[in-house]
């Protein structure tokens, strides 16, 4: 059994948090006593049935305002996978929290109202989707209830998407008309849209084949800690610890370790007690190579014969997330991988508007706004470009003063004149 | 190429032994916060998978309320002698009798919020940066949006508004003097995952998570574990019982459920049929909704 990770976008307004709660309660994913809470409370629809969207809000203030702040995470399975949400809002305002969600997501589901169908919104959250990277998207045409399972709506909506997922460069997109307030199509195919031939949402998140580019990518390996117990009988150990972060690492494997770019060889694998032959994207091992080399926390090793670029001055995609604005006067620090240096915003090239994806120049680099820029490292980074590794594309920025995390950087190619 | 995908339990085991060498490469003083519960004996053995054959870059830290089950100090104290490694303890009883905080009175008294002005103690007093903690999303719903480096203040509190973004695995643990971080590796595992790999890896748990005979006594529809800790009255009647307990904490609030588990395969399959959670067996998230969040904020853990 696998895991998927998945992002809700869309607003409170689009019932996004009635969706979540309508999976959970739909597949039994609610215990006993959170049920008897939920029934409790005294926070009920129109029709006197209970609001599911309670379950997935969590912090009081949220509960005051009816509103989702921060991301949430929840957890449920099936005989088939086992789940994360990450519940984001969906507000303009609150763009850097869809970013986080959607930094670590498998699958993206976008709500659009069936009475509105695709706006504004629609187009920020699918551009936001594309630029981080998902590769899969379900767009769940939602309220359909309120226009009378009506088809000819539906198909509209489905076709004006399609323009727009051109135009934001989304690939994999599937189509299911749902309304989360009276569960059709959720988990339980609809009785009221027998025009609509395919399964509910959950038939299609349990099935849903997903493509893990991490795993058929250049190898890569980040060292974030070398363990040398330095005793008497294990005098001259010397491990490398880390995860492999995409592609996968075989015992007599060419590496090159960056970015001294010193050259070697694998000679044995651990994890504890066992010695596998391979680690593969994902698993977190132990690294011997056969000569000595001075390796330490924020070097990377790498397959020889496929090697990323390295650079000092890089163009990237920036999301910004501090309430002050981006400074280009200012050294920050850049968090790589397990590689900490310092770093400029050498040059902002442009913003996005994110609701009409329109360039803009010349202006200041605000919380949650988006768009391009080149920054020069005080070392070296060895990265991939984001859309083809994104393991070895992301980094964050972090403000010298606060030690906030301020933006999320999207690396893109080398930028050295 | 390969096309191996990990197995749900690999990957979360990956990720956990990811965030403990992230904390080892980041910090100057970290530490583990071990309550001699499942989960944080669940942390030493993926901080064994993380660090051996080198020792662990840090601590063990284990806050004593005093009123524990005497299986857990026996499990914990032979767990250390069998790893190695190095164990702090904090005394409740010693803010107690420093004045720092001052015993509950009634018949619910419980020890369970003192520990918090003890664990911060004992961070000062060590000077400990990063306190690594077997906290888990699923639990509750203010744990479900902490993140996986969670900064706290000098006070030691939690402000929900201003968390850092967390963004794919990289973590920020820079923080000023005075501040500190909690680390939850295992944030994204369910009960069942724990459990589950406790089974995988062969793990040995103190017996009173098994079923066992007990004395108990009936507290707001919940067993609760007779015992000198437990201020009782006449109108409380011990009777003995087979219980089992989800969690370990401090003997005042953990409570019993009934249960003929006696292996873990028993366990898991009770579980997987279960309809309570398991915090609903600790009777401290029952005071209000809000009850998590508002002692969080305080600097519990």
């Amino acid at each position: 059994m696998d895991i998927l990770k998945f992002i809700t976008a869309g607003s409170v307004d689009d019932g996004k948090s009635t969706l979540i709660g309508r999976l959970l309660y739909d597949s039994e994913s609610i215990l006993a006593d959170q049920l008897e809470a939920l029934h409790r409370s005294n926070r009920k629809n129109d029709d006197g049935t209970i609001d599911l969207a309670i379950l997935t809000d969590g912090l009081k203030a949220e509960r005051e305002q009816g509103i989702t702040i921060d991301v949430a995470y929840k957890y449920f399975q099936t005989d088939k996978r086992k789940f994360i949400i990450a519940d984001t809002p969906g507000h303009i305002q609150y763009t850097r929290n869809m970013v986080t969600g959607a930094s670590n997501a498998n699958l993206a589901i976008i709500l659009v109202d069936a009475r509105k169908g695709v706006i504004e919104q629609t187009i920020r959250h699918s551009y936001l989707v594309s630029l981080l990277g998902i590769q899969q998207v379900v767009v769940c045409i939602n309220k359909m209830d309120m226009v009378d399972y009506s088809e000819a709506i539906f198909e509209t909506i489905v076709n004006d998407y399609k323009a727009l997922a051109y135009k934001v460069g989304l690939q994999n997109v599937k189509y299911i008309p749902v309304s989360a307030l009276k569960g059709d199509n959720i988990v339980n195919e609809s009785l009221k849209m027998h025009w609509y031939e395919g399964k509910s949402l959950l038939h299609f998140l349990e099935t849903v084949e997903l493509k893990r580019d991490e795993s058929t990518a250049h190898a890569r390996f980040p060292v974030q800690w070398v363990v040398r117990p330095q005793t008497e009988e294990l005098h001259d150990y010397r491990g490398y610890a880390g995860r492999v972060s995409s592609g996968s690492f075989k015992v007599n494997d060419k590496v090159t370790v960056l970015p001294s770019g010193f050259h070697s060889t694998i000679e044995k694998i651990e994890v504890l007690d066992a010695e596998p032959e391979e680690a593969v994207a994902g698993m977190s091992v132990t690294i011997h190579l056969k000569d000595e080399i001075d390796i330490s926390r924020g070097d990377v090793l790498v397959n020889t014969e496929y090697q990323p670029q390295t650079a000092q001055q890089i163009e990237a995609d920036l999301c910004w997330m501090d309430t002050r604005a981006l400074d280009t006067s200012l050294t920050y620090f850049i968090q790589h991988n397990s590689k900490l240096t310092r770093c400029k915003i050498q040059e902002v090239l442009y913003k996005v508007n994110i609701n009409t994806l329109e360039k803009e120049f010349g202006e200041e680099f605000k919380l949650n706004d988006i768009g391009r820029i080149i920054i020069k490292t005080a070392e070296p980074l060895p990265f991939d470009p984001y859309q083809t590794i994104k393991a070895n594309g992301g980094a964050i920025l972090i403000d010298s003063r606060t030690n906030v995390t301020v933006g999320a950087l999207m690396l893109r190619s080398s930028a050295t004149d | 190429m390969s096309k191996h995908t990990l197995d749900y339990l690999d990957e979360l085991e990956a990720e956990a032994i990811y965030i403990l060498r992230e904390v080892a490469g980041q910090f100057e003083k970290p530490a583990l916060l071990f309550s001699g519960g499942k989960d944080s004996i669940t942390l030493v053995r993926l901080a064994e998978k993380a660090f051996r054959p080198g020792k662990f870059p840090f601590p063990l830290v284990h806050i004593d309320t005093g009123h524990n089950f005497k299986e857990t100090i026996e499990y914990r104290d032979k767990m250390i002698s069998r790893i190695g490694e190095k164990l702090i303890v904090g005394l409740v009883q010693d803010s107690i009798d420093e004045g720092k905080v001052v015993e509950q009175k009634g018949k619910n008294a419980s020890r369970n919020t003192l520990q918090t002005v003890t664990l911060l103690d004992t961070i000062a007093r060590h000077g400990f940066d990063a306190c690594i903690g077997g906290a888990r999303r699923d639990e509750e719903k203010a744990r479900a949006k902490e993140r996986i480096f969670s900064v706290r203040d000098e006070f030691g509190q939690w402000d929900p508004k201003r968390q850092r973004p967390e963004l794919w695995n990289i973590f920020n643990g820079k923080i000023h003097k005075g501040e500190n971080v909690r680390v939850f590796p295992i944030s994204n595992w369910t009960e069942l995952d724990v459990w589950n790999y406790i089974r995988r890896e062969k793990i040995e748990l103190p017996s009173i998570y098994f079923a066992h005979e007990r004395e108990v006594i009936t507290r707001n529809g919940q067993y609760m574990a007779a015992s000198p800790f437990l201020n009782m009255d006449d109108e409380d009647i011990i009777e003995r019982r087979t219980v089992r307990f989800r969690t370990v904490g401090d003997m005042t609030c953990t409570a019993a459920v009934e249960s003929y588990a006696y292996q873990i395969d028993d366990i898991i399959n009770e579980i997987s049929e279960s309809k309570i959670s398991e915090r609903g067996a600790r009777m401290d998230d029952k005071v209000s909704e809000a009850a998590m969040e508002d002692r969080k904020k305080g600097g519990y853990f």
